[in-house]
């Protein structure tokens, strides 16, 4: 960016140069070349550094040598590249999955389960509710309010009930700091 | 045998370099903590139940102090990304990318290519908003959609904390009642509310957020 602005400070200096000195006339008005202040420069190639769609899978499931990859990967060939890293990692983390046939809460086995989650996208329902989990309806989308980690830990070390491991598949902070807005922009004011 | 089966498995996954960083938060090496480091993303139905809202935060714990001198990035570009017929590939994007204290918006609409690379969309709808103050919120309606750009509260929950300690080995499990890591911190938030019409319409589409670095 500096380079760039050090770049457009140069040309625009060459250019009121060109312009003083090749102009005799008093009332010449330099043409709007789109390079000045009012149309911003919107041109170039955007190369991808981050991404995400459901909570915490890349800090959870990823591992740490392969995390920058996670990121780069598009989520059409996530599952391919990553299942079975999931997989490893989700069986070596939780006791719930530890045994043959283990699952979770969903009816997945670690095979089920992290073949959801490889592929890094966030389903979103346009027809109604929209929660990660709400009880009733699963990954409609993701609300301010949902307590994902809470969901993310039950599914993951709650076992086929959501009863075991309880101390770890419940961290206790089951709502933001600050109450949400029911209108736009709906995330609370800053601190 | 079931906590020295945990312990094991937390030990084995400490080792091969296991870090749970909340939701997205400084989630990898080459992004972290950087301008162009995705906290969060959520996606859900607006108010207005005839449209829905993706929102994408950026530049984590930020304290109220640190607050005023985080900034938007105007080489890092905020796509949100929409696929309509289920083959996790973006059919829509909605693009923001900053540029002297404006936010500007391009879409929804079918980009250039799909991927890891991408070009703004200078032909679609353009809207802007004003980047936010932190005690100044700004909103703006166009095209019937809604933008917000700016300083938020981080909406993420969770005893980051403890989780830590547990995988360190410190703790056998959370405390009842957790405490907030993330309580009293600010993100960088963009929000945008559109029609759902706009993107696809009806049934489940699959969505996710990028960053991208002009190169």
């Amino acid at each position: 960016m500096k380079i760039l602005n050090i770049k457009s400070t140069l040309i625009l200096i060459v250019i009121s140069a060109l312009s003083f000195n090749c102009s005799s006339d008093d009332d010449y008005t330099p043409p709007n070349t789109g390079g000045g202040n009012n149309e911003p420069d919107f041109s170039g190639v955007y190369a991808q550094q981050d991404q995400m769609g459901r909570p915490a899978v890349n800090t959870v499931f990823v591992s740490s040598d392969s995390k920058n990859m996670f990121n780069t990967t598009i989520p059409s060939e996530q599952n391919a590249d990553f299942q079975n890293m999931f997989q490893t990692n989700l069986e070596a983390l939780s006791p719930a999955f530890a045994n043959p046939g283990d699952m979770n809460a969903l009816g997945q086995d670690a095979a089920a389960f992290t073949t959801l989650l490889a592929t890094d996208v966030l389903n979103l329902s346009l027809d109604g509710t929209t929660t990660f989990y709400d009880g009733t309806n699963v990954l409609t989308g993701r609300a301010l309010a949902d307590d994902v980690i809470t969901v993310e830990l039950l599914l993951i070390f709650g076992g086929e009930d959501f009863s075991e491991n309880p101390t770890l598949s419940n961290d206790n902070v089951d709502a933001n700091d600050k109450p949400f807005l029911t209108s736009f922009p709906y995330l609370a004011a800053p601190w | 045998m079931r906590n020295m089966k945990i312990y094991v498995g937390i030990g084995i996954i400490a080792i091969t370099g296991f870090l749970l960083v909340a939701a997205d938060h400084i989630d990898a090496p080459a992004v972290s903590g950087g301008t162009s480091d995705i906290t969060d993303f959520y996606a859900f139905q607006a108010e207005d139940t005839d449209n829905v809202v993706f929102v994408a935060n950026l530049q984590g714990l930020l304290a109220p102090g640190a607050t005023d001198n985080a900034a938007f990035d105007e080489n890092v570009l905020i796509e949100f990304n929409i696929d309509t017929n289920q083959d996790n590939v973006e059919d829509l994007v909605i693009q923001a990318i900053p540029r002297d204290g404006k936010m500007y918006f391009f879409g929804p609409a079918a980009p250039n290519t799909t991927g890891l690379n991408s070009t703004i969309l200078t032909s679609a709808t353009q809207s802007s908003v004003d980047i936010s103050t932190r005690m100044t919120p700004v909103t703006e309606e166009n095209a019937g959609m809604k933008f917000f750009a700016g300083p938020r509260d981080d909406p993420f929950f969770m005893d980051f904390a403890q989780y830590s300690d547990i995988i360190a080995g410190n703790a056998s499990g959370f405390d009842n009642p957790g405490s907030d890591t993330f309580a009293g911190s600010n993100v960088l938030s963009v929000v945008v509310e559109v029609p759902k019409s706009m993107v696809g319409g009806s049934g489940t589409v699959n969505t996710w957020v990028e960053s991208k670095r002009k190169q």
